[in-house]
């Protein structure tokens, strides 16, 4: 899936004009409400019309205003999950469920009901009215209808926003499915940096109506660019390679080394996304020694740039990943550091993807 | 000695049914009407609104002229009506039944404008975005979820159809066992001296009709909001 955005349109006291491309996978658009990023939303589904501009999804045009061509949303096929769900109040869970699915007919070549509410946990509701579900169930089920009209892309409106931490915890690994298992291309709306980093592969960061970082999630967020709305960091895809009891410590392997955290609720071969801010990576010029971190990657520094005026971001390559750093501009001077220098990045503290710990 | 002498009971029934007819006949287009007062958004929808409401505040007998000029025999429309469909209006029962649809238009049309515009607008767009054509959202999402409205709209036009008068007499006249409805009938015993016991008793008729007309338009209503409470 490829999808190309290009569209512009004023509101009373809101503008929007914002251009990107994603070549498929999850794509998050990332900023504070009001921003721009459920009018995006709603130019995907063709719930809202462009001033001006294009969309096209895999190269079909969806919207081109100069051509005059606006495809309404029935003929679309995005499915679109809402922060409210909307379910319908007057059928059951089941015919909410069916209700795209019977619009979209045999030749959608849609997954069947009862693999979708296998995926999603929502056999034990199927015959309940939505006004009986729980939040979380809700959004579940809103997840199942749109998955059933069987879409080429899905698009989701901030589909935790409404919901607690419990809730949001329970309804994430569900996404992660649909995104490894089912490999549905995403739109993924939210200002929750934990849920972006979570799914996203790649992110688009706006700012009042406006564009300000597009690109993969592990490039974006590494960028210490203050306009950016991202706190700097980098996103690690990795796996758990073995796990050491007596310490209570898990292994995990990447592309550029491995990474000692505590096990917490980690098994052997489990993947995960990790995530390392830039404020808790330090640098080394030579090989420590003596020191209580566990973390020590060889890395390469990429390049330098100021972060607030006494700090300096560095971007790393480690072993073709990019690591972030936040060092005073005092250590940066004394340590002489400069782009192709080999450095050490010790890493003081890692965040987790899901909470590994109870 | 029986409830209601043949007379009285011929006018009961012809109200009974003018009221049915009058009801269940605006009901398509007051729905049309309202959904494009909700919903529609084009030039003219405050005239529509106005034209719309003109019978709520007209005097009746003008509504009822109104109605002779366009829908008598020699009337544009009547004379177009009986000429290509044979269906006349003037002085017979149907005519009653319009003059009551029309007086009661407004009120159905507001009725069941509330009842859509209390439709969660992104209910519909949901529908959309699942494959319905505007059709299809209008006839699975939100004539469901009107169905409580559509209720109240059709008991309204018909008590409103019961208590019509001037409009009724004005078009259609006043023609025992064709257009003699119960108010009619009163207005006419009136006339004649001695007959204040009859008058009574069809006023009393009267009041029993509506009340049960509106009590049961409760009922229902009250019944559907628990449901779509989602018992």
């Amino acid at each position: 899936m490829s999808l190309s955005v290009e569209v512009a349109l004023a509101r009373p006291g809101f503008t929007l004009d914002v251009g990107f491309d994603s070549p498929g996978g999850v794509t998050a658009l990332f900023g504070r409400s009001g921003a721009g990023k459920s009018t995006i939303a709603g130019l995907l589904a063709g719930l809202v019309k462009p001033d001006r501009g294009r969309i096209l999804i895999d190269g079909e045009v969806l919207v081109d205003t100069a051509a005059g061509v606006f495809v309404p949303p029935h003929r679309r096929r995005i499915g679109s999950v809402f922060q409210d769900g909307r379910l319908f109040p007057h059928l059951t869970v089941r015919r909410n469920l069916l209700y795209g699915a019977w619009f979209q007919g045999r030749q959608a070549g849609g997954k069947p009901l009862g693999a979708i509410v296998d995926l999603l946990g929502i056999a034990h509701l199927l015959d309940r009215r939505p006004a009986t579900l729980s939040g979380g169930e809700k959004q579940r089920v809103a997840i199942g209808r749109a998955l059933l009209m069987a879409p080429r892309l899905l698009v989701l409106d901030e589909p935790l926003a409404a919901l607690d931490q419990a809730r949001k915890d329970e309804i994430l690994p569900y996404l992660e499915r649909l995104r490894d298992e089912m490999r549905l291309p995403m739109v993924y709306v939210s200002h929750s940096r934990d849920e972006v980093v979570r799914l996203a592969d790649q992110l688009v960061v706006i700012e009042a109506g406006k564009v300000v970082a597009s690109g993969p999630i592990g490039e974006v967020s590494s960028r210490f660019d203050p306009g950016g709305g991202t706190e700097p960091g980098a996103v690690l895809a990795v796996t758990v390679e073995a796990i050491d009891p007596a310490h209570g410590l898990a292994t995990l392997s990447f592309a550029g080394g491995t990474l000692c955290v505590p096990v917490g609720r980690l098994s052997v071969g489990q993947r995960l996304r990790l995530q390392i801010r830039a404020r808790d990576v330090a640098i080394a010029t030579t090989p420590p020694e003596g020191l209580s971190i566990l973390n020590v990657l060889p890395a390469t520094i990429l390049d330098l740039a100021a972060a607030g005026p006494t700090a300096v971001g560095l971007r790393l390559d480690c072993g073709g990943t990019i690591l972030v750093a936040q060092i005073t501009r005092l250590s940066a001077e004394t340590l002489a550091l400069a782009p192709g220098q080999a450095v050490h990045a010790l890493v003081k503290s890692v965040s987790f993807d899901r909470p590994p710990i109870e | 000695m029986p409830l209601l002498t043949p007379l009285e009971a011929e006018a009961f029934g012809l109200s009974l049914r003018i009221g049915a007819w009058s009801a269940c006949a605006s009901l398509p287009p007051a729905l049309a009407v309202a959904w494009l007062l909700a919903r529609g958004r084009f030039r003219g929808r405050t005239l529509l609104s106005a034209i719309v409401h003109l019978p709520l505040v007209l005097p009746p007998v003008v509504t009822g002229y109104a109605l002779l000029l366009l829908f008598g025999r020699h009337g544009p429309i009547g004379a177009w009506l009986e000429s290509w469909f044979g269906i006349v209006f003037a002085f017979r029962w149907t005519g009653a039944a319009l003059a009551a649809g029309v007086m009661g238009f407004p009120l159905v049309v507001r009725a069941l404008q509330l009842s859509i515009e209390a439709v969660e607008p992104g209910l519909e767009q949901a529908a959309a975005t699942l494959g319905a054509r505007p059709i299809m959202v209008f006839l699975t999402v939100t004539l469901p979820l009107i169905v409580p409205g559509l209720l109240a709209g059709l008991l309204l036009g018909f008590a409103k159809s019961l208590g019509e008068f001037g409009a009724t007499i004005t078009f259609v006249s006043n023609i025992p066992g064709e257009t003699r409805t119960l108010p009619i009938a009163i207005y006419t015993l009136l006339q004649v001296p001695g007959t204040d016991a009859a008058v009574l008793r069809l006023s009393a008729l009267s009041v029993a009709v509506s009340v049960v007309a509106v009590f049961a338009s409760e009922m229902i209503a009250r019944r559907l909001r628990r449901r779509a409470a989602g018992a």
